[in-house]
């Protein structure tokens, strides 16, 4: 009898969850970093003794001594910080607001609040004992992305002195095909007396490729106010259609025929995108231009455009860094720009050396990587993932 | 005026840029903060030239219309649709314009019922283009267009049943060739056009490419 009173009162200690919360002396509370602020992040060490389906309760205070509120729950077998074996052994939560009856009142950057850790469990709450205090920050790096910081900054590095060596001594730039092809589909267009279409891909004017786009129009805005042949130049977006606007006005001007230009041939011909690529495709059908010419970021009127464009024996060029549609701008155009080509447009027709550096900087940059793809290769193969991490993104 | 036209957006350019690059290392509260305004006036200048667009389409197609040029009916088409359209969202289901636009009415009608179908007529158009494009690609006339002959056929076979009756290493070839050639090339380019973008990044911040401004070196 005594034995099964014995085992009665070991079976209730040992399913007490007040019991298995023991004082937390790695119950740990700080900024959590690399963030805005208004979060603080709480760690403690995972506990054997804390059963399955029980829930640990984070609870916040203004002053030291409470009243404390709701914040976070986190299952007992959840939530585990990764990385290192000790690690993989801490519950993590990160704090950004707690309960004040209905209302979510968030944490505010550089005041001490004070966490407490608690445990449910059969149907009860413990609130805990010790508490920690922690205030939120705003940070002001994010130290994830220094790897980032450092490889941009070098290849910049690289960049810049390419320009400042294209300065002192010619550099030799590798021919691209479809560039040296624009003189002639503009000569063509010239000889025909017919019109060069320039259509913009469907992305905005704050995107890289598009700026890219505007580049090259610059430059073959130029030649064909030279040449005194019409350029039309189809925008899907009204920003873009402004910015071509007054760079082909500048172009105009700067080669003496301000007369030449005409505002009405730069146009937004649709804000759609099946719209426009319908508009474009009427206008390649009707007014058969001599010459397409296709730069920025395209989606799925790439082939619509290039393959009606192919059927009016139009000179097609088109360059894109929108991997996915690049297929179907080589089976459709004559020449085609592929990805970095279409960034590297509008030094290569400039010609200016300083602009010819920054190529010749992006094929250094280029040569590093293949380089750090094939050592990181192999000491990936050897279990040193060294330079895999320091090429990962945080 | 050179001033205002060359020099003054080479320093907003400057500015621009590099507190650009500046906000995506800073995480703190005043940084996002700009970022949020940025992309506010970004939507309020995007706004304002809502209204160019308007005009330069309204004008391409009037243009069309008074010198009667080639296609002029569809140019016609375009202004009525344009013109029930706004009626519709003026008259907004009863509501009027000051309220948000109805969840029914002639809007919602004419978008579902026409402008929906339009789109997808034309979005169907590239399968039949996608054959002829294919077509005239996958003539095996030089070596290189054999090898993507013979791949074309690998992972279209590969990708449906009928590949895996024909031979069970069909589907596997068919993912090789996607997993590593194919994700070699294209992590390629990638590799390619974010150096590219750098690049292009740095000769506007600096100030070394003018085109957008014109075309001109200095």
């Amino acid at each position: 009898m005594s034995r099964l009173i014995f085992l009665l009162l070991l079976g209730c200690v040992f399913s007490n969850p007040a019991q298995s919360l023991q004082p937390q002396e790695r119950f740990e509370a700080f900024d959590t970093p690399n963030d805005a602020g208004g979060s603080v992040t709480l760690t403690w060490p995972r506990s054997s003794s804390v059963p399955a389906g029980e829930v640990y309760l984070v609870s916040v205070a203004i002053a030291p001594g409470g009243p404390f509120y709701p914040a976070v729950e986190v299952d007992a077998a959840g939530n585990l910080t990764s990385g290192d074996e000790e690690d993989r052994n801490l519950h993590l939560a990160r704090v950004r607001e707690f309960l004040v009856g209905e209302q979510k009142v968030p944490l505010e950057n550089n005041r001490p609040y004070y966490f407490r850790l608690g445990l449910r469990g059969a149907g009860q709450d413990f609130p805990g004992g010790s508490t920690v205090e922690a205030e939120a920050r705003g940070n002001l790096f994010n130290w994830l992305k220094l790897n980032n910081l450092i490889l941009g900054t070098a290849f910049s590095l690289i960049i810049l002195c390419a320009i400042a060596l294209a300065r002192r001594r010619a550099l030799y730039i590798r021919r691209i095909a479809g560039l040296e092809a624009l003189d002639e589909a503009l000569g063509r267009a010239t000889e025909m007396g017919r019109a060069v279409l320039f259509i913009h891909g469907l992305r905005e004017m704050e995107q890289i490729s598009t700026i890219a786009a505007v580049n090259i129009l610059g430059r073959i805005a130029r030649r064909t106010a030279e040449f005194d042949t019409a350029l039309r130049v189809a925008n899907s977006n009204p920003v873009v259609m402004a910015v071509s606007q007054e760079t082909v006005k500048e172009a105009y001007l700067e080669v003496g025929r301000p007369d030449a230009y005409n505002p009405d041939n730069i146009f937004v011909a649709g804000t759609d995108q099946f719209s426009y690529a319908a508009a474009v495709e009427g206008m390649m059908m009707r007014e058969r231009p001599a010459a397409h010419i296709m730069m920025g970021y395209f989606y799925a009127e790439s082939l619509l455009l290039a393959e009606t464009g192919s059927t009016t024996g139009a000179i097609q060029i088109a360059g894109t860094d929108a991997f996915t549609q690049l297929p179907f701008f080589v089976t459709t155009c004559d020449y085609t720009l592929l990805g970095e080509e279409l960034y590297a447009a509008s030094a290569y027709l400039s010609r200016e050396p300083r602009l010819l550096g920054s190529l010749k900087g992006q094929d250094i940059g280029k040569g590093m990587l293949i380089v750090v793809i094939v050592l990181g290769t192999l000491l990936a193969s050897l279990d040193l993932p060294l330079l895999t991490s320091f090429f990962s993104a945080h | 005026m050179l001033f205002l036209s060359r020099t003054l957006p080479v320093i907003v350019a400057f500015g621009f840029g590099v507190i650009g690059i500046a906000i995506y290392y800073i995480p703190h509260a005043s940084a996002q903060n700009l970022e949020r305004e940025l992309a506010l006036w970004l939507r309020i200048v995007l706004a304002f030239a809502y209204f160019l667009g308007l005009y330069s389409l309204a004008n391409l197609h009037w243009e069309r219309i008074r010198q009667r040029g080639s296609g002029w009916g569809y140019s016609l088409v375009a202004y009525i649709s344009f013109g029930v359209m706004f009626l519709f969202v003026v008259f907004n289901d009863g509501s009027g314009p000051f309220k948000p636009q109805a969840e029914a009415g002639g809007y919602q009608w004419l978008f579902q019922y026409v402008h929906v179908p339009c789109t997808s007529t034309m979005f169907s158009i590239l399968a039949f283009f996608i054959a002829s494009a294919a077509y005239r690609t996958f003539r095996a006339r030089t070596p290189e267009a054999a090898i993507l002959l013979v791949a074309a056929v690998i992972v279209m076979l590969g990708r449906v049943p009928i590949g895996r009756a024909i031979a069970d290493v069909l589907p596997l070839a068919s993912e090789w060739l996607m997993e590593v050639p194919n994700l070699a090339a294209k992590r390629g380019i990638l590799l390619g056009v974010s150096l590219g973008a750098i690049a292009t990044s740095l000769r506007i911040i600096f100030g070394i490419e003018r085109s957008y401004l014109g075309g001109g070196e200095e």
